[in-house]
């Protein structure tokens, strides 16, 4: 589904992925963890579309077709989607219209039609029942005011309307208590199915113990350094990053 | 000949058919002297530093209107709040269409200047309230002079009006170029409530240029609620002096809808006399190609125990340029003033320019005022966080701009002005949401 082939990019000049190859098929999670300052949320940002960042080598495909140079909104039109770390407040636009919004905008881009109001309603309800969202969040303004949790919580809720094929959670659990972050993992497993796919960003384990990896990739200086099982995520949890430092000196 | 003395050899002409006797000739003979020794206001003064009016003052205007022009109203109906009844004071190039007014003395006065100022039974309150609170500034007294027509409204205590009144100035272009002065007076009684909507509509690519004067007078406990709507052709300019007395328990409320027009200046003047009142000055302001817009405002918290709210949202595109001019005056006797003022600005392209220029002259030791002005572009970041929902760049935009009108939109009391405006917004700005704030 996705592929990332001898990846550079960066900011002004200076790569921050250095030679990223990662290839992640439906059906799979995939969990990256690593220090901070290693490019996990950049290559997060970069598979999203985000123009500040210059892919200076290689090239990302998405279900065979190269999309490295497409717009944000294209690649979530094929099926592309990020749950921020940072979710942005946005004053003004309620939930629901901002959701209201993105699915329509993305059925216009496939030449639908809009989704008939009652259908999304019926939508809106279940998923927010789902991640156990109050009905009244959703008329508030976006992350205005939000917790940590409830913007955490408002991302998977979107990702939940989107239904993408291959979703990357970056830091999705930080910030989560732990009722919260079972509430979300729980949503996140329920979503899942053979036909798409996970990315996981994460620092720790913790996440994992929730939402289970097929694999997991140790990212150091902008490169793969590692990749295992969810075995891996265990060792790393034990012993941190500098033995994988050393093994690599 | 310049305008200035054009104006002044026609005020000469209008003395002739003028009421002699009345009091008001009067203060039309100080008003003109006003304007004599004054002119029109020049880049030279502070107030109009950001806002020259020269390019309009070198076209050849015509003062007084030759004929009696009739419109139909279909193709004028869109201009009006037509999906609910109103009241409705209109004017075709500066004279009274009873065709497409409906007017009322049933409790109420909405009517016309020209008669309130010729029949003796309006004199007790022309008397009382006419010119009374308009400054003598030179554009303003230039209109004082040549008082002829506009909407007189008197809404007796106690009264409740139960629909909204409009207030439009429509122009035909039947003349090259027209300079037009609407003067309007709205005296609204104690503990009484009204709402009001003006507008200015040019019909044609003809000049029209507008110097408008109103004066509304707020008794104790009264309501009032004003929007003004500018979305107006790129030929048609405006001046709009809105001055506004308070009394004590009063609410007074404007909003502005700036979209369009040549040139525009909005004085809008608000004066707390009594105390605990409360003023809202609001506006939205989109603009494009090479539009300017001018706010200049002015709380002057006189009692003690006021308060007042300012927030102007602006949205300036290619080579458009916006004004905000807000000065807050708290004079000693004003204690427990609250004055808040907020101006936020985005510039949409490199070309477009805002001036936005705060004042606060406080003389009063208590008092709680704040004022906060931002100049900024579109937030790269939200732009990113909405596009990788699948909401494309042009849409992603305007969804900002929406967002960043709304805390303006959300306080429209009349449903159905908001749905006009918020279609005015999606048209101004090219995309239209699948929903409304």
């Amino acid at each position: 589904m996705l592929k990332i082939k001898d990846l550079y990019a960066g900011l002004e000049g200076k790569d921050i992925l250095q030679g990223i190859n990662l290839e992640v098929k439906a059906g799979e999670v995939h969990a990256i963890m690593g220090p901070n300052g290693s490019g996990k949320s950049t290559l997060a940002s970069v598979v999203a579309g985000k123009e500040e960042f210059d892919v200076t080598r290689g090239y990302i495909t998405f279900e065979n077709e190269d999309i490295s140079e497409l717009d944000p909104e294209e690649r979530a039109h094929k099926g592309i989607f990020l749950s921020f770390q940072y979710p942005i407040e946005i004053p003004g636009v309620s939930v629901t219209n901002f959701i209201k919004t993105a699915i329509n905008e993305t059925r216009k881009a496939k030449g639908k039609e809009d989704m008939p109001a009652s259908e999304m309603l019926k939508m809106i309800k279940e998923k927010a029942d789902m991640l156990e969202i109050d009905r009244k969040f959703l008329s508030r303004s976006l992350n205005e005011g939000f917790s940590g949790g409830e913007k955490k919580r408002n991302e998977i809720f979107q990702m939940a309307m989107l239904e993408p094929k291959l979703a990357i959670l970056d830091e999705t659990d930080s910030g989560l208590d732990i009722d919260a972050l079972k509430v979300v993992a729980n949503g996140v497993n329920k979503l899942k199915s053979k036909d798409n796919a996970v990315l996981l960003i994460t620092h720790y384990q913790r996440l994992l113990d929730y939402i289970v990896p097929d694999f997991v990739h140790v990212l150091m200086n902008g490169k793969i350094v590692k990749s295992g099982t969810k075995e891996l995520a265990y060792e790393l949890e034990e012993k941190g990053y500098d033995w994988i430092k050393e093994e690599l000196v | 000949m310049s305008f200035k003395d054009k104006l002044l050899s026609s005020y000469i002409a209008l003395e002739d058919y003028l009421e002699f006797d009345s009091p008001l000739h009067d203060v039309r003979n100080t008003a003109i002297k006003i304007f004599e020794e004054k002119g029109f206001p020049t880049k030279k003064e502070e107030a109009w530093k950001y806002t020259s009016l020269n390019s309009l003052l070198k076209k050849e205007y015509s003062i007084f209107p030759k004929a009696e022009n009739a419109i139909e109203f279909k193709t004028v109906k869109k201009y009006f709040l037509h999906d609910i009844d109103t009241y409705k004071v209109v004017f075709i190039d500066g004279v009274y269409s009873s065709f497409l007014s409906e007017t009322t003395h049933d409790t109420l006065d909405v009517c016309l200047m020209s008669s309130a100022l010729n029949k003796s039974k309006y004199k007790p309150v022309i008397e009382a309230y006419f010119n009374k609170v308009a400054k003598s500034d030179s554009l303003t007294a230039l209109n004082t002079a040549f008082t002829k027509e506009g909407a007189y409204i008197h809404i007796p205590a106690h009264k409740e009006v139960e629909k909204p009144i409009e207030i439009i100035n429509f122009s035909t272009g039947s003349e090259a170029a027209m300079f037009l002065q609407p003067r309007n007076l709205i005296v609204v009684g104690e503990n009484a409530q009204v709402q009001i909507i003006e507008r200015h509509q040019s019909l044609s690519s003809n000049e029209v240029f507008t110097n408008s004067v109103t004066e509304i007078f707020a008794e104790k406990r009264a309501y009032v609620d004003y929007y003004k709507i500018q979305n107006d052709a790129e030929t048609a300019s405006l001046i709009d002096n809105t001055y506004i007395s308070q009394e004590r328990d009063s609410i007074c409320r404007v909003h502005t809808f700036a979209f369009g027009g040549n040139l525009v200046r909005n004085n809008l003047n608000f004066y707390q006399k009594g105390e605990h009142c409360d003023s809202t000055l609001k506006g939205i302001t989109i603009l494009e190609g090479k539009q300017h817009v001018d706010h200049n405002t002015l709380v002057h918290h006189i009692a003690p125990n006021c308060e007042s709210h300012q927030d102007y949202k602006g949205l300036f595109a290619e080579s458009s340029i916006g004004v905000f001019n807000g000065k807050i005056i708290v004079e000693k006797d004003a204690q427990k003033t609250d004055a808040f003022q907020q101006n936020n600005n985005i510039l949409i392209d490199d070309k477009a320019t805002i001036n936005a220029k705060p004042q606060l002259e406080i003389f009063a030791d208590d008092v709680k005022c704040s004022h906060g002005c931002t100049i900024g572009q579109f937030d790269e970041d939200a732009l990113f966080y909405l596009r990788s929902r699948g909401i494309g760049l042009k849409e992603a935009r305007a969804l900002l701009m929406y967002a960043f009108a709304n805390t303006v939109l959300e306080s429209v009391k009349i449903p159905e002005l908001k749905v006009r405006i918020n279609k005015l917004i999606a048209n101004k700005i090219g995309v239209s949401l699948g929903f409304q704030l």
